[in-house]
């Protein structure tokens, strides 16, 4: 009872915030384009739907990446750390998923993806786990060395793809990866497509979506239901008490942040092994947004992974939205600044449920557990 | 007609959830030193900090000299005339005792700071009041005796004619203490109008005229202190007769439980923090560690538990050498350890109760399965021990830590710590800010585990509760083992002597 009214009100926090943020939004339309605005705003909030199904599978496709990332962010937050790294993360797993995509065929069938997302993964795992180290062991803090590896992750990443048999130097990107190595479809494009004639005009959703939603629901259970769950949020919450409790909270840092690394890993290597959309690694010195996307994702989701697969969604469906507003004349360009706000006000958002929460209690009458009101007056 | 200089009159204030003053009248004559009496909890603070400004009243009125005034912040309180020595001094330390005086009230000329007029002010009030100081000491080298007296000197220096001492005894020696009650009447004397918040009976009997008692946040009376009796005081604070006697069996001490061996536990400024500290617990007795606050009982502690490393030494328990463990392995051993500050390590106060009364178990076979926690394990856990203890809270296991009273917020704790079966329970100030239900409570706790045979180490500033308590008292001062007494042997003088650290003794 007492949890479910507690989700409720980190939820309505957020629907706050993206109201707001979406009703800033509608003023920048306003003012660049001031007859379209109305029909501007509309087109954002059908998003996907605006293509028939398959702009919805187009929706499903650019959130999976994002979720991962969110579930990255998220992940950290739980434990006490801000994960800024998700963006390097992502493109180190990248990288290796499709070296091994390109390059490991001798292994067979359905084999070769799983191994491609596996190493991906593990290569994030390990760019997380160097934040983790530098903070367990030298107190290195991780934002600093977080931003520090996206940049040495990408121009690493643009080093070797250059200097390998990967790079196709005609697009400036990496080549294919093997047929075998792509993520399946997994029957997903006989769902969401549009019909040209009698052409399955098919969306770009494979099965990525599934894979991370069900990372989703792992992190669920972990963090939920076991020991080291309880530990890792023991730490994020109350460092202090964790170590008096006898958990040793350099491990739980470097495991976190290998975790956090790993599902990052996981978002690039599901968005580089799908190359029939058109995803390739350009060679580009520009950190991948999905990266700091995953920011927003993670707190308009109040890091609870099954509230970042909804919000995860949501910023995809605006994306979309936002693609197509060029039809009428905006830059597209503008979603991202929507989307920028919305994470401004989400960030407020923890402000507005504090503010909330306090509100509901006035207005009940408190049992003996009333907490000491010093406390509460020091924030006014 | 009373020559009242303040009034506060049928002040109420709420805050979310509590009323934490409800229609309270104080009533403070001109040169009269006023007590105010309560628990913690009982909405002091509170109303000394609506005189102050830092609050303000819901309801009711504050008057001068009888006419009514605003209050908004502590610059109006200040143009009042109030001062208040807050219990935690608000002391900028790497500043001289001069500069911390004049602090906010400089005299300049033309932008420069006029140090030589300030200087002969406050050497003139420091002689006439008795209170003596350093002016060139820096804040972080002098005694807590000493910043104390700076406080009071910023008051004066300010010309404050209403001045509030919130708590000030609690880090004070007994010496301390009498020199602070001279200091209290000579200013009196002098025509100031003092407002003494204390939950210390003896003190009030020692020094106040008049006493206002508050219980709950309510007005309970006020009376003349020559009038009432300690007991009557106390019966108004607490609101029913109070038993002061514990039951206590004779001292019967096994083997030693915890044995410390020449401990030194590195501080700050290249200064030991623990000094070469040895000394035994057994099983069945309580050994209480006094001291003023800041003599290394906690970083003892801290090397104890395994919080903090130590530099040199050796720990035991039961004879095994357990220096080099970790902190799981010494509690899987059984040390319980009751914190010093309940919010920072006894609690992780945005888990609910259940989840913090499994914070040491959760990881056993009994609350765990294959690395999945038992949630009905770990529930039925927690009501066991909510029953055994009653620890009150909103919503039983599933109230947030954070939401319970300190009071039940205590008891989870040490609820948890004796569940763990401890070899050997070290107790740190269990009692700080309860009222006197719980503490008694929490005292009747320590004694039962004694007399089961565990080995307790108590920490504690309060004399009172060293007396009460403990079997052998060991005196701490700056780091170092001055003192050993058997219980019953000690008197408060005696220890403050050496707590103080003008007497020594090898223990």
């Amino acid at each position: 009872m007492n949890k479910v009214r507690k989700s409720l009100s980190s939820a309505s926090a957020s629907l706050l915030a993206i109201v707001a943020g979406l009703l800033a939004g509608f003023v920048i339309l306003l003012i660049s384009n001031p007859q379209n605005a109305l029909r501007g705003l509309g087109t954002i909030l059908i998003g996907g739907w605006n293509n028939g199904m398959k702009g919805v599978g187009q929706v499903l496709y650019f959130a999976t990446p994002i979720i991962m990332t969110g579930l990255s962010v998220g992940f950290a937050f739980k434990t006490g750390m801000f994960n800024i790294g998700a963006s390097g993360q992502l493109m180190v797993g990248g990288f290796v998923s499709v070296y091994v995509g390109v390059t490991w065929t001798f292994l067979p069938g359905a084999l070769h993806w799983m191994v491609a997302l596996l190493m991906g993964m593990l290569a994030g795992m390990v760019w997380g786990m160097i934040v983790g180290i530098f903070k367990a062991l030298l107190n290195v803090h991780e934002v600093i060395s977080s931003i520090m590896l996206n940049y040495i992750g990408m121009y690493g990443v643009n080093y070797l793809v250059k200097n390998s048999h990967l790079f196709d130097a005609l697009r400036n990107q990496t080549v294919n990866v093997a047929n075998n190595a792509v993520i399946p479809k997994a029957g997903l494009d006989n769902i969401f497509y549009m019909l040209k004639g009698r052409f399955h005009d098919a969306s770009s959703v494979n099965a990525g979506i599934l894979i991370a939603i069900g990372f989703a629901v792992l992190i669920y259970i972990l963090l939920g239901r076991t020991t080291f769950g309880y530990e890792l949020k023991a730490c994020g919450f109350n460092r202090h008490a964790s170590r008096y409790a006898g958990i040793s909270e350099n491990r739980a840092i470097i495991t976190s942040m290998a975790i956090a690394g790993g599902l990052a890993g996981v978002a690039g290597a599901l968005m580089y092994l799908a190359p029939a959309s058109g995803m390739h690694i350009h060679v580009a010195e520009v950190l991948a947004a999905q990266g700091f996307n995953g920011i927003a994702v993670a707190l308009l989701g109040m890091s609870n992974p099954i509230g970042i697969i909804f919000t995860g969604l949501f910023i995809a469906h605006i994306t979309v939205g936002g693609s197509y507003l060029q039809s009428l004349k905006y830059m597209k360009e503008i979603i991202d600044v929507i989307i920028g706000l919305i994470i401004y006000f989400s960030a407020f958002s923890l402000l507005v449920r504090d503010i909330m929460r306090r509100v509901a209690r006035r207005g009940k009458e408190k049992d003996a557990a009333a907490p000491e009101p010093v406390k509460e007056e020091v924030e006014r | 007609m009373q020559d009242y200089i303040i009034e506060m009159l049928h002040i109420t204030k709420d805050f979310p959830g509590i009323r934490a003053n409800d229609d309270i009248t104080l009533q403070l004559r001109r040169g009269e030193i006023h007590a105010l009496l309560g628990e913690n909890g009982a909405g002091k603070s509170t109303l000394m900090s609506i005189l102050f400004g830092l609050y303000q009243a819901d309801r009711g009125e504050i008057h001068k000299d009888g006419k009514p005034v605003q209050v908004r912040n502590p610059n109006d309180a200040n143009a009042l005339g109030i001062g208040m020595v807050h219990q935690h001094f608000k002391l900028v330390h790497n500043f001289t005792v001069l500069e911390n005086i004049v602090l906010g009230v400089e005299t300049t000329e033309h932008g420069v700071l006029k140090m030589d007029q300030a200087r002969e002010r406050v050497m003139e009030l420091s002689q006439r009041y008795g209170l003596s100081i350093d002016p060139d000491a820096h804040i972080e080298d002098i005694t807590v005796g000493m910043q104390q007296r700076v406080e009071i000197l910023k008051m004066l220096y300010r010309d404050n004619q209403i001045l509030i001492f919130d708590e000030p005894t609690a880090v004070l020696t007994p010496q301390e203490i009498d020199e602070l009650m001279g200091i209290m009447r000579g200013l009196a004397a002098e025509g100031k109008s003092i407002l003494f918040i204390t939950h210390k009976l003896a003190e009030i009997k020692a020094v106040a005229d008049r006493v206002t008692v508050l219980r709950k946040g309510a007005y309970v009376g006020t009376v003349q202190v020559a009038d009432t009796s300690v007991e009557e005081m106390a019966e108004m604070m607490v609101g029913r007769k109070i038993n002061f006697e514990l039951d206590k069996q004779e001292v019967n001490p096994g083997k030693a439980a915890l044995s410390v061996r020449d401990l030194s536990v590195a501080g700050r400024h290249n200064k030991k923090a623990v000094d070469g500290v040895s000394f035994d617990v057994h099983q069945g007795e309580i050994v209480c560690i006094a001291g003023i606050d800041g003599n290394g009982q906690s970083e003892l502690v801290y090397a104890l538990t395994g919080l903090m490393p130590l530099q040199s030494g050796q720990v035991l328990m039961n004879g095994e050498d357990i220096t080099q463990y970790s902190i799981r392995r010494r509690n899987d051993l059984g040390m319980g350890h009751i914190p010093e500050d309940r919010h920072k390590y006894g609690l992780v106060l945005d888990y609910d109760l259940q989840q913090n009364l499994a914070l040491k178990d959760y990881h056993k076979p009994e609350m765990q399965q294959h690395g999945f926690i038992r949630f009905d394990r770990v529930r039925a856990h927690a009501e066991d021990l909510i029953s055994r203890f009653d620890i009150r809270s909103a919503q039983g296991p599933d109230t947030v830590s954070r939401s319970m009273s300190g009071g039940n917020q205590q008891k989870a704790i040490i609820a948890r710590e004796i569940d763990i079966k401890p070899e050997v329970l070290i107790a740190v100030q269990p009692t700080r800010g309860l009222d006197v239900g719980a503490t008694m409570y929490i005292h009747e706790q320590l004694i039962k585990e004694r007399d089961s045979g565990k080995a307790v180490l108590l920490i504690s500033l309060e004399l009172d509760e060293v007396f009460q308590l403990a079997d052998r008292i060991l005196v701490i001062f700056e780091g170092r083992i001055v003192a050993e007494f058997a219980g019953k042997e000690a008197t408060a003088q005696e220890l403050g002597l050496y707590m103080a650290g003008s007497r020594k003794e090898n223990a």
